[in-house]
């Protein structure tokens, strides 16, 4: 097979598995280049996602955390390739799997990678299901594609697939249409169909957002679950902090179409880099402030299609200085070993929270009880409007 | 906190008829709110949790009079709610005001925000005259701390967080003294929840407003009331203060759901032990005899699918609240 090969000139060795599949090198699946995407509308060209760049090893799980907005969504259909376009349009970068441009790939061999090697599982189950055939035959229609199963063995497939998501009673449901699921049941009917032909990468697009906290919990064990079974590299995209908190290893923060932050899941939530990452952190409400006021991010996130010069956080930052208001804005570099964060004052902001008193263990929790401060109501305090570019209000 | 209670509620019952075939004829009925009572006092926070179907919203509309009830009674003030008529009813109406959670439709986009925030005033006449509207509507706004100058933009001017400023200052026009939050910031971002719930908190200190604060966010729920209500399929499951709920909870329901929210901390990763339910809510069409959470209960006996629990005081380890379980015992999860 002659292949067209992307920058990426290291990763030319081609390695196909039993299937014929491509193999990753060194575990490394995929790597996201620089990448860039814009809407050109009526109002404007927004600039939606400006330079993404970051890697995802197999085994591994990659939370991409922004508000709505930020561009999160964007990445992964960019990956994915089921962008509208118009308008939106990719200007720039590459997305390369096992070390293969698949932008630059001939129709014939993308197909070939996304379904059976990079899936998706969305947000909304009720609308990403077709309500009009039934919820096995759409699973089943995987394996009637692309790996040419007649009607019968597909259904079979299907069948085992369901009962692997723990859809109780699945030979009898295997016929059901999706509006006589429930929004849990649909979800793992779209998990099913996402892990159906055994992808090496699954883009999760907040696959809990619209479920209760209670069906939230069970669909994350099962994901965590598929994970560790088949060693897929997963990419969960979410608002969520407590979701990332729980299952990812690691990090990058989202913000107007940039990463602002990437970092190991633990050292992020011990000591932000970014001062948005900061603050996102503290605006969650915690046990040891209750009662008080939350330190909330003042203003809003910019619009894409007028961006601030320099840094795109600047408006809404208590560490800006002039340096952040201009051009070019600051380049995601390493601050500390083995972590990205795109500040020029990240030194500062390490050194301003050294502990963001997360709670630690049950007694902590206890003791914060018996002997933390009163519950008092708050007092007169600065208030800030939505709009207007005005002062933070963070410690 | 001084212990008045401005709103009772007694036994609420609200089931919905279910009508089918071509005659349509009553099936069946929803049972979306089936016996709920609990009391709210001046000044406080009581924060109602659940997951969807459980009968929040029906809860708040119940409050609102927007629903007439099945059965029950609703006390403000002193006043029995449901029986009163006309005039009586429209001045009970200015003290009890809602926000809604969704910001982008529960503004008309065809008026502009001084017509929306004034809206209470028309229908309220005899409240402020025509003259000191207006006035009265920039106070409002610049209350929210919206820019009083933006009296003539329209909703879609705003953002989201902007807009939810909009309808809290609608709920305040007629000075109400409870105001019922039905999820209030659930449709927003992460950053612009905080100053939101600021706001809300700002207002309660400085009007000595009393909440009804509807969420499925526990952890917001948490920082915002001094009392929580747990509601499971149209039954109140378990209420009391924010520390017998949150950290000496009693109900098994209660205890998972807990355990079910992701906490904002890697640390605890694996510190914590998770209570992972299995299945659905069942429907509150057919819902379960007795206790409604036995199908999904670890602890169910044979007792549970016979006799309903009552909510009742319950001993949890230190002193004792309600809870409708024949088996509460109290256990640390979060």
């Amino acid at each position: 097979m002659t292949s067209s090969l992307g920058a990426g000139g290291a990763h030319t060795v081609e390695i196909l598995d039993s299937r014929g599949a491509w193999k990753p090198l060194d575990g490394l699946l995929l790597e996201v280049d620089q990448l860039q995407v814009e809407f050109r509308t009526r109002d404007g060209v927004a600039e939606a996602i400006n330079g993404v760049s970051f890697d995802l090893h197999s085994g591994e799980t990659l939370a991409i955390l922004g508000e709505s907005g930020s561009g999160k969504s964007v990445t992964a259909q960019a990956i994915m390739g089921i962008l509208d376009s118009p308008p939106a349009f990719i200007t720039g970068g590459e997305v390369r799997y096992c070390g293969r441009n698949i932008f630059t790939l001939p129709d014939e061999q993308r197909r070939r990678v996304r379904g059976p090697e990079i899936s998706m599982v969305f947000q909304d189950a009720l609308s990403a299901l077709n309500p009009v055939f039934p919820v096995g035959w759409q699973i089943a229609e995987m394996f009637r594609k692309h790996r040419g199963l007649n009607k019968s063995d597909s259904l079979a497939q299907a069948v085992r697939l369901m009962q692997r998501v723990q859809i109780p009673g699945a030979a009898q449901r295997v016929k059901a249409y999706p509006h006589q699921f429930s929004g849990g049941m649909r979800q793992r009917i779209m998990i099913a169909m996402a892990i159906a032909l055994d992808p090496a990468v699954l883009i999760a697009d907040e696959p809990t957002t619209a479920l209760d906290v209670t069906v939230q919990a069970q669909i994350m064990k099962l994901l965590a679950d598929l994970q560790e079974e088949r060693q897929m590299g997963l990419i969960l995209i979410t608002h969520d902090l407590g979701v990332v908190a729980d299952v990812a290893d690691r990090i990058a923060v989202m913000y107007a179409g940039r990463i602002v932050e990437q970092s190991d899941v633990f050292e992020i939530y011990a000591r932000p880099a970014h001062p948005y990452t900061k603050g996102l952190l503290e605006s969650i409400p915690r046990l040891d402030q209750k009662g008080k006021v939350l330190a909330a991010i003042g203003g809003l996130p910019p619009s894409l299609t007028r961006i601030p010069p320099g840094c795109p956080f600047n408006p809404r930052c208590n560490y800006a200085q002039d340096v952040c208001r201009v051009d070019p804005p600051p380049p995601l570099r390493e601050v500390v070993y083995h972590r990205l964060a795109a500040c020029h004052f990240s030194e500062l902001v390490l050194e301003h929270s050294p502990e963001l008193q997360v709670t630690q263990t049950v007694d902590d929790v206890q003791a914060a009880l018996e002997y933390g401060p009163e519950p008092t109501l708050i007092s007169q305090h600065d208030r800030i409007a939505d709009a207007g570019p005005g002062p933070g209000v963070l410690p | 906190m001084t212990a008045e209670v401005i709103l009772q509620a007694e036994n609420l019952v609200k089931h919905y008829p279910i009508k089918a075939g071509v005659l349509r004829r009553t099936v069946g009925h929803v049972k979306a709110l089936d016996g709920v009572s609990f009391e709210l006092y001046k000044g406080e926070t009581l924060g109602i949790v659940g997951e969807s179907g459980c009968g929040k919203s029906t809860l708040a509309r119940m409050l609102m009079r927007l629903e007439e009830p099945t059965a029950g009674k609703l006390t403000f003030d002193g006043v029995d709610v449901y029986s009163q008529r006309g005039s009586a009813m429209r001045r009970l109406r200015r003290d009890i005001q809602i926000v809604f959670q969704d910001p982008y439709t529960s503004l008309n986009p065809r008026m502009t925000v001084g017509d929306i925030v004034g809206e209470p005033f028309e229908i309220h006449a005899d409240v402020l005259t025509k003259r000191d509207r207006r006035q009265r509507v920039q106070q409002l706004l610049e209350l929210v701390g919206l820019n009083p100058e933006h009296i003539h933009r329209y909703p879609h001017q705003f953002s989201g967080g902007q807009r939810q400023r909009i309808g809290i200052a609608r709920g305040l026009a007629l000075n109400p003294k409870v105001i019922i939050c039905d999820e209030p910031v659930s449709a927003l971002d992460v950053s612009v929840q905080a100053q939101v719930i600021n706001l809300l908190a700002e207002l309660q200190s400085g009007l000595g407003l009393a909440y009804i604060f509807i969420a499925h966010d526990l952890s917001v729920v948490r920082h915002i009331s001094n009392r929580v209500g747990v509601m499971y399929l149209g039954k109140m499951v378990e209420i009391g203060d924010e520390a017998q709920i949150y950290s000496r909870p009693t109900h098994p329901y209660t205890q998972a759901l807990l355990s079910a929210v992701p906490m904002a901390d890697p640390t605890l990763r694996n510190s914590r032990e998770q209570i992972v339910l299995t299945g659905d809510v069942p429907s509150p069409a057919n819902p379960p005899a007795a206790c409604r959470f036995h199908t999904r209960c670890w602890k169910a006996q044979e007792i549970c699918s016979v006799e309903e629990p009552l909510l009742i005081p319950r001993p949890d380890g230190e002193q004792s609240h309600d809870s409708a379980c024949h088996f509460a015992e109290p256990r640390v999860v979060v």
